[in-house]
C-alpha cells in the first residue's frame, strides 16, 4: 500500500445523530496532519473510521490506491495511539509494545522491541506493568507499541490529553521529532488548538461532522474562512458591517458610521452584509484623536471597560458606542502608555489585518468552547 | 484527669463504629466457632447437642454416619458440573450483554435478574410442577438437580462476570484489534485474561451456591441424598459430629482459596 | 495566537460530553443473539415453562393426585381454601421476614459502614470475613444456633441470671430463634450492598455536612443515608424475599407455632397436594411483586429524592 490517505464523501451515522457528514479529505503521504474540533464535532470518529473500529455509513477510504473501508481493523496497515492509552494491563511494557509484531507471527522480536523501547527512552522498564508507569510514561509505550509496526499512518488520539502542561509541551516537540525521523503519516485530533498549531503542517477545522476549513497553521489563522473558525481558532472580533465598494485590491466597509478596508485575499464576500474581523493582538490602542493616518483602519469612541495584566501581554475590554465589547491585547513592550478603565481610546489596525465573513453566520459560533 | 476522660470519650466517639462493626462480626463468627467446636466433639448420645468431651474420632471417621460420605460425593459432583455449566452459559450470557448491542436488552437484563428475586422455594416448586406435568416424576434425581443448580447459579454469574465485564476499557479489545490480533486472538489474549477474575470468582460462587443448596434440591431430588439434604436428615434424628468435621473443613477450603487468591493479587501488585 | 495561553484539558472523552454512548464499545448483529441463545433457553425452559406451569398446576382440580393425574379445570376456589387455612402463617412469613429484615438494617449499618470508612487497611480483611462464614454450609450454621439457643448453654444460664428470662424461660422454640436464625443467615445480603453503596460515597461529603452546621446525627440523616439508599434497597430485597420464603430456621429452631408458609408449601408438596401447595407459592410470589414493587416506588420517589 502506502500513499496519500483520502477519504471520499464519507458519512457516519448513529440511528438520527449523524457524527460525520459527507466528509471529503487528503492527507499527503508523510505529513503531519491535525483534526481539530470542539467535542462531539466528529473528529474521533473519522479518526476511528480511519482505524476501522467504526465503518462509514457511505463513503470510501482509501491509502494510496487502496480501497480500505470494509477492512477490518488488525488488516490495516493503520495503528492508533488511543486516548488514555489503552494499554494492557496485564502484560509487561515489553510484551506491549511486542503484541503487534507477534500477532502478525513475528518471531525473534526482542532486538526490535528493544530498539524501538530505546527511541522512547524507556529500556529500564521493560519488565514493568502500565499500572507502575507515570502517566508521560504511558504515552511513550502506547507510541512505542503503535510505532513499532511500522504503520503507513499512525493515528493519535488525543494521545496528550492526560498529561498536566509542562510534559504536553515536552512530548508535542518530541513527538515532532519522532514523525520528522521515522517519516510516517501521522493523523492527530485534538480539541487543543495550540497544540494542533504547534505540531502539525496542516490543521483541518471540524464542526458538526464536516470540516469548516483546511489549511497550513498560519492561513487557518489570519485568514478565517468562518466565524467558527475565526473563534475557535485563537479570539476575534467581528463587527458588522456592509461593503460599500472596493478599490484595486482593497475592500470598502460601512462599519457603525466608520469606514473600514480590508484584504480582497482575505474577503470571503465582497458585497452586502458581512462580519468584518480582525484578531485582538493586531489592534492598538490610542487616545481619542492621535494616530489616525488615512491608511490605518480606526473605530474611535470607546471606553475602557477591563484591563487584565498577564504578563506578556495586556488584555483590554473596550466599549464601543454601540454597545458592542472589542477585545484588543498589546504586548508588555514598556514603550506603549497603559490605559485605565473608564479611559476614552481609538482602535486602530492595519488594513491587511481585516478579514470579511459572510454575515449570514452566526457571529458567536465557536466562541463556547467546552470548559477548559 | 477531665483531660484523659474527654481522650476517652474523643476515642471512644471515634472508634465507636468499628467496635459495633465487629461486635456485629462476631456475632457472625459465633456459629463458625461452634461448628469447629462441636466437630471435636466426644458425642455421648445422638440426641444430645451438647458438648461432652474431646476427641478426635470424628476426623480420623469421616465416613462413619451412614450416607455421609456418598451425599457428599453427590454434592460434589452436581456442584462440578453446574458449576461449569452455568459459568460458561453465563459468561457468553455476559459478554452479549455488556459487548453487543441488540433489542430487547433491558428485557433479557430483567429476565437474567428474576431468578435471583424469586425465593427459593417458589423456584422450586415452579420446577417441580414442570417435571411432574412432563411425566418426569420417576426419573427426579442427580439430572433434575443439576438441571436446577445450573438454573440458579446462571444469574449469579451473569451478575458476577458483566461487574469485571464492565469495568474493561472496551479500548483495550479496540487496541488489540489495532494491533492486528484478529477477533479469537482479541478474546484469547486480551478480554479473557482480563475478566478471568470474575469468572473464577462466578465459578466459585456458584459452586457454593450449588454445594450449599436444600430448599430448592429437596423438592426436586427424588431419591437422590445430597450433602445438605443429609444434614437435615440427620437433624431429625440426632446429629453426628462429622457433619461439624465437614463444615470446618469447608470453611478451611474456601479461606484457603480466598487467602492464596488475595496473595497471588498483593504479589501481582508488587511486581 | 491568543495571549489567553494555553490551558491543559484533562477532559472527559468526547462520548462522556456528548453523553452519547461510545459508539464501538457495543457490536451489533445477531453474533450477541448467538451468545445468548444457550443461557437464555435454559432460563426460558426451566424458569419461565415452570412459572407457567406452576401457574396452571394452582387451577387443577384439587380431587387429582400423583398417581391418576390432574384436570386442569381452573379452578381457582384452590386460592381460596389456601388463604383460608394458610392466612396465619402467610402473615407470619411477612412479620417474620420483616423483622429480620429491620435486624438486620440495625445491624448491618454500623458494619458496612465500619467497613466504608473506618477499616483502613483492614478493609480488606473484614469484607472476606463477611463473606466467610457462608463458606460453611447454611444448614450446619442454623444447627450452631440450636446449641448456641439451646436450654442448657451459657447463653440461657446467663439471661436466666440476669433475670431477662425467667428462671424456667428458654430462647430456642420460640419466634425469637427463628427470627434470629434468619437474621443471621441472610446479614450478608444487608452487609455487601450497603458497603458497595457506602464505599462510593465521598467521605467529604460528611466532612462538608458538619462544614454546614449540621450536626452528626443530621449529617447522617441528610447526607449518607440518602447517598446509601440504593445499597439499602437492594439489601432489603435481598434479605426480605429469602427470609419469606425460608422455611429452615422456622424447622430448626422454631416450634409448630412458628411455622412460615415455606413449611406449608413443602410438606404440601411431599403430601402429593400439588393444586394447593401450587396455589399457595403462586400467591407467596404475587405478595412478594406487590410488595417489592410498592417498596421500590416508595423508596424511589419519596426518600431518594
Amino acid at each position: 500500500m502506502g500513499g496519500d490517505l483520502t477519504l471520499t464523501s464519507v458519512t457516519k451515522r448513529f440511528g438520527a445523530f449523524t457524527a460525520v457528514d459527507d466528509l471529503d479529505l487528503r492527507v499527503p503521504e508523510g505529513s503531519f496532519f491535525a483534526l481539530l474540533g470542539p467535542s462531539g464535532c466528529g473528529k474521533t470518529t473519522t479518526l476511528r473510521m480511519v482505524a476501522g473500529l467504526d465503518e462509514p455509513t457511505t463513503g470510501t477510504v482509501l491509502l494510496g490506491d487502496t480501497d480500505i473501508t470494509r477492512l477490518k481493523p488488525y488488516k490495516r496497515p493503520v495503528n492508533t495511539v488511543f486516548q488514555s492509552y489503552a494499554l494492557f494491563p496485564h502484560l509487561t511494557v515489553a510484551d506491549n509494545v511486542a503484541f503487534g509484531l507477534k500477532r502478525r507471527g513475528r518471531r525473534k522480536i526482542d532486538d526490535e522491541v528493544a530498539e524501538m523501547l530505546a527511541l522512547v527512552e524507556l529500556q529500564q522498564l521493560a519488565k514493568r506493568r502500565p499500572g507502575q508507569l507515570s502517566g508521560g510514561q504511558q504515552q511513550r509505550v502506547a507510541l512505542a507499541r503503535a510505532l513499532i509496526n511500522q504503520p503507513e499512518v499512525l493515528l493519535l488520539d488525543e494521545p496528550l490529553g492526560a498529561l498536566d502542561l509542562k510534559l504536553r509541551r515536552q512530548m508535542q516537540i518530541e513527538l515532532k521529532r519522532i514523525q520528522t525521523e521515522v517519516g510516517l503519516t501521522f493523523v492527530h485530533v485534538t480539541h487543543d488548538q495550540e497544540e494542533a498549531m504547534t505540531m502539525a503542517d496542516t490543521v483541518a477545522v471540524m464542526n458538526e461532522g464536516r470540516i469548516e476549513q483546511l489549511g497550513p497553521p498560519e492561513e487557518l489563522y489570519e485568514s478565517p474562512a468562518t466565524t467558527f473558525v475565526a473563534n475557535f481558532l485563537g479570539q476575534s472580533n467581528l463587527v458588522a458591517g456592509s461593503v460599500t465598494g472596493t478599490s484595486g485590491d482593497l475592500v470598502h466597509v460601512e462599519v457603525h458610521g466608520a469606514r473600514v478596508f480590508a484584504g480582497r485575499s482575505r474577503s470571503r464576500v465582497t458585497e452586502g452584509d458581512v462580519w468584518a474581523g480582525v484578531r485582538p493582538e493586531k489592534v492598538y490602542l490610542a487616545g481619542p484623536g492621535e494616530e489616525a493616518a488615512d491608511e490605518v483602519n480606526s473605530l474611535r469612541g470607546g471606553v475602557v471597560s477591563d484591563v487584565s495584566f498577564v504578563g506578556v501581554s495586556t488584555q483590554y475590554l473596550v466599549r464601543m458606542a454601540w454597545d458592542q465589547e472589542l477585545t484588543v491585547f498589546e504586548q508588555n513592550t514598556g514603550a506603549r502608555k497603559r490605559f485605565r478603565p473608564g479611559d476614552q481610546v481609538d482602535l486602530h489596525w492595519r488594513p491587511e489585518h481585516t478579514f470579511l465573513l459572510d454575515a449570514t453566520q452566526d457571529a458567536a459560533a465557536g466562541v463556547e468552547r467546552e470548559p477548559v | 484527669m477531665s483531660g484523659v476522660a474527654w481522650r476517652g470519650r474523643a476515642w471512644l466517639g471515634d472508634h465507636l463504629v468499628l467496635l459495633l462493626g465487629l461486635l456485629v462480626l462476631l456475632y457472625m463468627f459465633l456459629p463458625i466457632f461452634v461448628v469447629v467446636l462441636m466437630s471435636f466433639n466426644d458425642q455421648s448420645s445422638r440426641n444430645s447437642y451438647t458438648f461432652d468431651g474431646f476427641t478426635l474420632a470424628n476426623w480420623t471417621d469421616i465416613c462413619a454416619p451412614y450416607q455421609l460420605c456418598e451425599s457428599l460425593g453427590t454434592s460434589l459432583q452436581i456442584g462440578l458440573l453446574a458449576t461449569v455449566l452455568a459459568t460458561l452459559l453465563g459468561t457468553l450470557m455476559a459478554f452479549a450483554m455488556v459487548r453487543h448491542r441488540f433489542r430487547g436488552r433491558s428485557s433479557a437484563n430483567l429476565f437474567i435478574f428474576l431468578p435471583m428475586a424469586t425465593p427459593e422455594i417458589v423456584l422450586g416448586s415452579s420446577l417441580l410442577a414442570l417435571f411432574v406435568n412432563a411425566g418426569l416424576a420417576g426419573v427426579l434425581g442427580f439430572w433434575t438437580i443439576f438441571v436446577a443448580h445450573v438454573l440458579f447459579c446462571l444469574s449469579f454469574v451473569v451478575v458476577t462476570v458483566k461487574a469485571r465485564l464492565a469495568g474493561l476499557d472496551p479500548r483495550l479489545e479496540q487496541a488489540a484489534a489495532d494491533l492486528y490480533a484478529n477477533e479469537w486472538q482479541t478474546f484469547w489474549r486480551v478480554s479473557f485474561p482480563l475478566v478471568f477474575p470474575g469468572i473464577l470468582a462466578a465459578a466459585l460462587l456458584s459452586f457454593s451456591l450449588s454445594f450449599d443448596d436444600f430448599i430448592i434440591t429437596n423438592l426436586n431430588a427424588g431419591q437422590e441424598v445430597t450433602f445438605p439434604m443429609f444434614v437435615w436428615g440427620a437433624a431429625q434424628r440426632g446429629i453426628p459430629p462429622q457433619i461439624n468435621v465437614i463444615g470446618t473443613v469447608m470453611f478451611l477450603v474456601a479461606m484457603t482459596v480466598v487467602l492464596v487468591g488475595e496473595l497471588s493479587r498483593r504479589r501481582r501488585a508488587a511486581r | 495566537m491568543s495571549a489567553a495561553g494555553h490551558v491543559p484539558s484533562l477532559g472527559p472523552t468526547e462520548a462522556q460530553l456528548t453523553g452519547r454512548p461510545d459508539p464501538a464499545s457495543r457490536r451489533s448483529g445477531w453474533s450477541g443473539y448467538l451468545l445468548l441463545l444457550p443461557g437464555g433457553l435454559w432460563l426460558l425452559l426451566f424458569f419461565v415453562v415452570p412459572t407457567v406451569t406452576l401457574m396452571a398446576t394452582s387451577l387443577y382440580d384439587p380431587a387429582g393426585s400423583l398417581q391418576t393425574g390432574y384436570a386442569m379445570t381452573g379452578h381457582w376456589q384452590n386460592y381460596v381454601e389456601a388463604l383460608g387455612d394458610y392466612a396465619p402463617q402467610f402473615v407470619r412469613s411477612l412479620v417474620y421476614a420483616l423483622l429480620a429484615t429491620v435486624a438486620c438494617i440495625v445491624l448491618g449499618f454500623p458494619l458496612a459502614y465500619a467497613i466504608a470508612f473506618k477499616a483502613g487497611r483492614w478493609k480488606n480483611l473484614m469484607l472476606v470475613a463477611v463473606i466467610a462464614p457462608f463458606f460453611t454450609s447454611f444448614l450446619v450454621r442454623t444447627l450452631s444456633w440450636q446449641y448456641i439457643l439451646g436450654d442448657n448453654e451459657a447463653l440461657v444460664g446467663f439471661l436466666r441470671s440476669i433475670h431477662v428470662l425467667a428462671p424456667d424461660g428458654y430462647l430456642l422454640a420460640t419466634p425469637f430463634a427463628v427470627v434470629t436464625g434468619l437474621t443471621y443467615n441472610f446479614l450478608p445480603f444487608m452487609v455487601l450492598p450497603l458497603y458497595a453503596s457506602l464505599e462510593k460515597l465521598d467521605p467529604r461529603l460528611i466532612e462538608a455536612g458538619a462544614d454546614l452546621y449540621a450536626s452528626p446525627v443530621t449529617t447522617f440523616r441528610t447526607v449518607t443515608l440518602p447517598l446509601a439508599m440504593p445499597g439499602l434497597v437492594a439489601g432489603t430485597l435481598l434479605t426480605f424475599i429469602p427470609s419469606a420464603g425460608d422455611y429452615i430456621n422456622s424447622e430448626l429452631l422454631g416450634n409448630p407455632r412458628t411455622r412460615m408458609i415455606g413449611n406449608e408449601i413443602q410438606d404440601l408438596f411431599g403430601a402429593g397436594d400439588y393444586p394447593t401447595a401450587a396455589s399457595l407459592s403462586v400467591t407467596l410470589m404475587a405478595a412478594i411483586v406487590v410488595l417489592v414493587f410498592v417498596y421500590v416506588r416508595r423508596a424511589g420517589t419519596e426518600e431518594l429524592l
